[in-house]
């Protein structure tokens, strides 16, 4: 099983788990039909769309209405912690939860429970979490975008917000961020790093850097970082080692932006929609095979 | 004769030269008196909403106070604080009181309190602006003043606030810091008052 655990825009979707599928441009689930806006739901629609490529995966999502309040995710926490041991999963992607790190620890040890830890990737608010905890060292995969990087650099900040000035300057380099979220131990086995250039790296420094197609507008786009987390997720979720697989969702996200050629109001949903011509495109062209 | 001072024995000019390295005979600012932290109290609550409508009650009503992060001792309530002057404690204590939204504790500050970023990004598109805070992005068209996107951000609120802004002009959208529950949203509505700032005045 690949499972997607995060949240829903809307305060009286109830806690739901089960297989995704993508019927028109929303989501199915339980009965349930998501629309797929940004957050959560628009990385599950990439692990679909990327699917259509990579072949069924079983994709199964663990979603609960939370507008912010936090409700929401607490139901959830509590479910997979109870849930969590009993379950086979080979590749895990945590997204839009409240950050909570009581319950993020609680999750930590269910997972621990379980008889083959998953590949646990770490994005948005359960990203946070983890930093906070200071268990980054217990996930593969973190992929902050630029200001989430310079968050998890900043060793004494609990949130982006509070991320301190002199490491948000600009004269700082990916590279000199990178390389202290490392040294105060902030960082996942891997990061994925989100920009005008993708970057990805491991304690050792930045492995590979994909800059093309450059699409201006994508940084305004609302869920191009939630579709890049999917569509690396969906490929890790193959078996794929996860440098190639990070560089290869930043490729394919890239390039399906560019046929998406968007302005600055485009919405993600055009960008999912070419995930299958791009990723078809970038896997034929690989040669790291 | 030996005084024990450490300068003994040191000639005139190394004098001069030591003083100089610490400074001493640097010209001597003046500094104004600043506000000492002993004058200074933090209004802790249970979560993040209400420390946004708090500030916004208190800000209406004329009240300098500030949304800061909490010292790292106290054990209750949420990821933002409202620093206040502690003087004025029971005053806004009884006024959020009245509104709805009692503090669950006061704390005087004795440890530096975490500042919110203050830096603003601005990016012009062409045909559109973005405005970036802290983690949060803003984008809007020029012509219509229309917000067309927001990106960033990680917490449950922010496809929320999304979904009740864009599309919106400014000035008609909701604002986060009524609908917004988290730091994520705050910041977009710092965003948002810096995107107001730059289309509107």
């Amino acid at each position: 099983m690949l499972a997607i655990v995060g949240t829903v825009p809307d305060q009286a979707f109830p806690l739901v788990s089960g297989r995704v599928t993508l019927e028109k441009e929303d989501l199915s689930i339980e009965g349930k039909s998501v629309s797929v806006n940004r957050g959560t739901p628009a990385l599950l629609a990439a692990v679909v769309k990327a699917c259509e490529v990579l072949g069924d995966q079983g994709v199964t999502g663990f979603l609960v209405g939370d507008i912010g309040l936090g409700n929401g995710s607490r139901k959830l926490y509590r479910y997979l912690t109870e849930n969590l041991p009993a379950m086979a999963v080979h590749t895990m992607a945590f997204h839009y939860l409240q950050p909570d790190v009581d319950w993020h620890n609680k999750i930590v040890f269910a997972v621990e429970a379980m008889e083959q830890k998953p590949v646990m990737i770490a994005d948005a608010g359960f990203m946070y979490a983890a930093k906070m905890s200071g268990q980054a060292g217990f996930y593969d995969l973190f992929t902050p975008d630029a200001g989430e990087l310079a968050f998890l650099a900043d060793e004494t900040a609990p949130h982006p917000f509070y991320t301190r000035g002199f490491i948000l300057h600009d004269n700082n380099t990916v590279e000199d961020l990178i390389h202290r979220a490392y040294h105060h131990e902030n960082g996942a086995s891997y990061l994925l790093v989100k920009g005008m250039a993708d970057h990805v790296a491991n304690a050792g420094g930045v492995i590979a850097t994909v800059d093309a197609p450059a699409v201006a507008a994508m940084e305004a786009m609302g869920g191009t970082g939630d579709t890049l987390t999917g569509i690396a997720t969906a490929l890790v979720g193959t078996g794929m080692a996860i440098p190639r697989a990070a560089k290869l969702a930043a490729k394919t996200n890239r390039l399906a932006g560019f046929y998406a050629d968007p302005t600055p109001a485009t919405q993600i949903i055009d960008v999912i929609r070419e995930i299958p011509r791009a990723l078809a495109q970038v896997l034929n062209e690989d040669d790291t095979k | 004769m030996n005084t024990g001072s450490p300068l003994s024995g040191i000639n005139l000019l190394q004098r001069v030269t030591m003083g100089f390295k610490r400074g001493l005979f640097k010209k001597k600012r003046r500094k104004l008196p600043e506000r000492t932290r002993e004058d200074l109290g933090i209004l802790v609550f249970e979560n993040t909403s209400e420390v946004i409508q708090a500030e916004r009650i208190l800000k209406a009503q004329g009240w300098k106070v500030r949304v800061m992060g909490p010292p790292p001792g106290i054990q209750s309530g949420c990821d933002l604080v409202i620093e206040i002057p502690l003087i004025e404690e029971l005053h806004l204590w009884r006024l959020l009181d009245q509104e709805g939204i009692p503090p669950l504790e006061m704390v005087p500050v004795t440890a530096p309190l975490l500042k919110p970023v203050d830096l603003f990004h601005v990016k012009d598109f062409g045909d559109y602006l973005m405005v970036r805070a802290a983690n949060m992005k803003l984008t809007v068209e020029k012509k219509s003043l229309v917000i067309v996107n927001v990106s960033g951000g990680g917490c449950p609120d922010v496809p929320y606030l999304a979904r009740m802004m864009v599309g919106k002009p400014l000035g008609e959208a909701a604002r986060p810091n009524t609908m917004g529950h988290t730091l994520c949203g705050y910041a977009l509505e710092l965003a948002l008052q810096e995107m107001e700032r730059q289309c509107l005045q």
